[in-house]
């Protein structure tokens, strides 16, 4: 047991910061709120080789695990980097586990070409799809088969709530690449590791949206005093990191256990996600409230947390049915007749 | 990171399992029913296998058992529902007192507590001082080679079967709070005590204990004169080691999943069929699962020997705060029926969900309320500027 980041993680986490605060300050995160991407940042993490990071070294990938690419997922949510890093890992990382010599995977594994991946089993003749406008590549999951489809003109963006870049695809006339239970378990698999992994960015998000929060709490005048030393903004601070702090260690313990392929992993990133999802609307929506009418600004940077905290997660869909999803798994359907 | 116990954790952790299978009878839960929330038996039963001592940190001479096993042992006991607060006691005041005290209480109380013959009860709060301790007013006055106490404490748990009280006194009035404090481990049936019942909604029963010229020696003072604080400040440290509360919650979900499964709500269906039923389960197990992160994560930060507070509070804050939910959901999702006390016939699994009812509210007040616990997560953590 042991809690912290090792000597090589903290490195590893000191190069994507950096790699983070320049190309997805604040003010870039802005710039590309239209597009829900940014191009250029996407380029530079290429350069850093972050795309391939999680895919075996015969595949042209780094070789890392999934905890290596838990880090970034962090500061991904910290930054809300406009860049699909969850999407692209989890896709690229199915496709590579049910072919090593898929074509695809050379440039998969730079980064030149993107992935990505539908996050419920396809029902509609048409679905919205996580990073959707900007992958080449797009997994789903119908009848038993894995279907990859080309994107090559990308499809044009929606307008949505957390300035994400989906678009909807239909699926028709795809390549099978999977089926049957093989099909089944990498399809939850991969959908597994996109839960945990935006359940660490959905944490360094909310964290970082606290911080934000009190910092300005620590700036802020009114009735002659700080707003921080008020007890009732203590509190609700206090509650929300609280939270986000145990989210930090729930959604660090679905990578874990993804990691070992313990079997307790596609429950611990469902309710990892569950929680983080909750956890992080509630520190950004803390942090927000705390600001007054700023908050609700467009020039304040909490609004963008606050946005996202909701959009990110809700690619999955409606938490409600996840959370029958998870019941399912440990209780049984019916009573003792 | 890694989550991973080590491998002597992992075989104790079976240990544990295979003790609570073989002593934590029916019986021993049911004498936690009617407000006792001791047994002594099993609390023998614990000793005798050297887990009280062993918790006791070796460097003070304890018996060895890591952070991290005692983290598994609070765990397991946690989750079975057996009665441990007793077991927290004796060693925080075995602990503080192999720390800090002086010869003679180091030979007459420590060996008797940490086999489990004896126990201390915590003297700290007062009718007018709960959350501001510090403001203890019960006096202490140096009489030659003797003290003389008068005073009131308030909630002394399990002071009517304990044989001492670890005693917060005011020794000096004229400085400030915190400097004029004494601590005195007093037998409890020093001549001008009394303790009187104290009934609680939760049925579990506290004391108050009053002190009237009560008269001890001087060998019965642990830490300096006027050093109370320093006393305080131990007795916090270890209980944060060794302090229950993480897992209130498994044993009413356990119960009560098995409740909905045999049981039919007022449309004939399964109680467990029902989707709002699943959803609010699943949120309970969630809440557990934090609980394991915060309590494997105190578990490791004191296995690196680091002096640990912001996180303890937070720790105890998640916990507490979602067992009263859960409580107050699973008292719904049993109907009518979930009022019903033990013994009644059709109160669901024995009666425990409406004594988890009424037993969760204490949890966010003692150890320190919620309130406070914010309060010092507010400040210990987020740096924001002191109210008080
Ligand atoms: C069943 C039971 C068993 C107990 N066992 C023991 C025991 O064995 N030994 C022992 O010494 N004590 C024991 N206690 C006492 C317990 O620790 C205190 O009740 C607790 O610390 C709160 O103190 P109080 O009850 O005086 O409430 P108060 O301190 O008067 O608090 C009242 C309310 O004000 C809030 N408040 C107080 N200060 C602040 C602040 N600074 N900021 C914001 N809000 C604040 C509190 O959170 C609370 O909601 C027990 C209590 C109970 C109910």
């Amino acid at each position: 047991m042991y809690l912290r980041l090792s000597p090589d993680e903290e490195s590893i986490k000191d190069i994507f910061d950096s790699f983070f605060d320049t190309e997805c300050s604040i003010e870039r995160v802005r710039s590309s709120e239209d597009s829900g991407f940014d191009a250029d940042a996407w380029q530079r993490f290429v350069e850093t080789g972050g795309p391939g990071m999680c895919l075996p070294e015969i595949c042209g990938g780094g070789g890392a695990d999934l905890t290596t690419a838990a880090i970034v997922a962090d500061l991904l949510g910290r930054y809300v980097a406009p860049i699909p890093f969850i999407e692209h890992v989890v896709a690229t990382r199915l496709i590579a586990s049910l072919d090593q010599n898929n074509a695809d995977l050379p440039q998969l594994a730079t980064g030149e070409l993107i992935a990505s991946m539908a996050l419920q089993p396809l029902s509609e003749s048409t679905e919205i799809v996580p990073a959707g406008a900007v992958a080449n590549r797009i997994i789903g999951f119908r009848g038993g088969e894995i279907i990859v489809i080309e994107n090559a003109n990308n499809a044009s963006p929606l307008r949505n709530t957390a300035n994400l870049p989906i678009a909807r695809h239909s699926f028709d006339g795809g390549t099978v690449i999977a089926s049957g239970d093989k099909a089944r378990y990498w399809y939850q698999k991969a959908r597994s590791e996109w839960q945990a992994l935006m359940a660490v960015a959905l944490t360094g998000l909310g964290r970082k949206a606290v911080d934000i929060g009190v910092t300005y709490a620590k700036e802020r005048y009114q009735f002659g005093v700080l707003i921080g030393s008020f007890q009732g903004i203590q509190h609700g601070f206090a509650s929300a990191i609280t939270n986000i702090e145990g989210s930090h260690f729930l959604s660090s313990r679905a990578i874990a256990a993804l990691q070992e392929n313990a079997n307790r992993g596609e429950q611990l990133a469902g309710m990892a996600f569950l929680f983080a999802s909750e956890a992080a609307l509630n520190a950004a929506a803390t942090s927000l409230q705390y600001h007054g009418g700023y908050g609700f600004a467009e020039e304040y940077d909490v609004q963008l947390y606050y946005r996202r905290a909701k959009g990110w997660p809700l690619q999955l869909g409606d938490p409600g049915l996840e959370y029958q999803r998870i019941a399912n798994l440990y209780l049984p359907k019916e009573g003792v007749h | 990171m890694d989550w991973s116990f080590p491998p002597e954790a992992e075989e104790f952790r079976n240990e544990v399992k295979e003790f609570i299978a073989e002593h934590l009878t029916d019986d021993v839960i049911n004498s936690t029913h009617d407000g006792t929330i001791h047994n002594w038996e099993f609390h023998q039963k614990i000793a005798e296998r050297g887990w009280l001592g062993g918790a006791v940190p070796s460097e003070l001479g304890g018996g060895g058992k890591s952070a991290i096993e005692m983290a598994v042992m609070i765990e397991e006991l946690q989750l079975a529902g057996a009665p441990i607060d007793g077991m927290g006691v004796a060693i925080v005041v075995a602990s503080v007192v192999l720390e800090l005290g002086n010869d003679h209480l180091k030979e007459t109380l420590v060996p008797k507590l940490l086999s489990g013959e004896t126990l201390v009860s915590f003297g700290y709060t007062e009718p007018d001082s709960g959350s501001d301790v510090a403001a203890a007013q019960t006096r202490a006055v140096k009489n030659g080679s003797e003290w003389i106490i008068n005073g009131q404490k308030m909630w002394t748990t399990m002071a009517h079967i304990a044989d001492y009280v670890l005693l917060l006194t005011r020794t000096n009035p004229d400085v400030p709070k915190h400097k004029g404090l004494t601590f005195f481990i007093v037998p409890l049936d020093a001549e001008g005590i009394e303790i009187q019942p104290v009934h609680t909604m939760g049925t579990e029963r506290s004391n108050a204990t009053f002190y009237d010229d009560v008269r001890i020696g001087d060998e019965w003072r642990i830490g300096d004169i006027d050093g109370g604080w320093e006393i305080m400040k131990a007795a916090l440290k270890y209980e944060r080691g060794i302090a229950g509360g993480q897992f209130p919650s498994p044993p009413l979900i356990d119960a009560f999943i098995d409740y909905a499964q045999k049981t039919t709500a007022p449309d004939g269906s399964y109680i467990i069929e029902n989707p709002v039923v699943r959803e609010r389960i699943v949120r309970s197990l969630i809440d557990v699962e934090v609980c394991r992160g915060f309590a494997y994560n105190t578990a490791f930060l004191a296995s690196e020997g680091v002096m640990f507070g912001v996180e303890g509070s937070m720790t105890k804050l998640f916990a507490s705060e979602s067992y009263k939910k859960h409580s107050k959901w699973f008292i719904d999702m049993a109907g009518v029926e979930g009022l019903l006390y033990l013994g009644e016939d059709d109160a669901p699994v024995g009666g425990v969900i409406d004594e988890h009812f009424r037993h969760a509210p204490v949890t966010t007040i003692y150890g320190g309320t919620s309130e406070i616990s914010r309060n010092l997560i507010a400040e210990g953590l987020l740096g924001l500027p002191r109210t008080r």
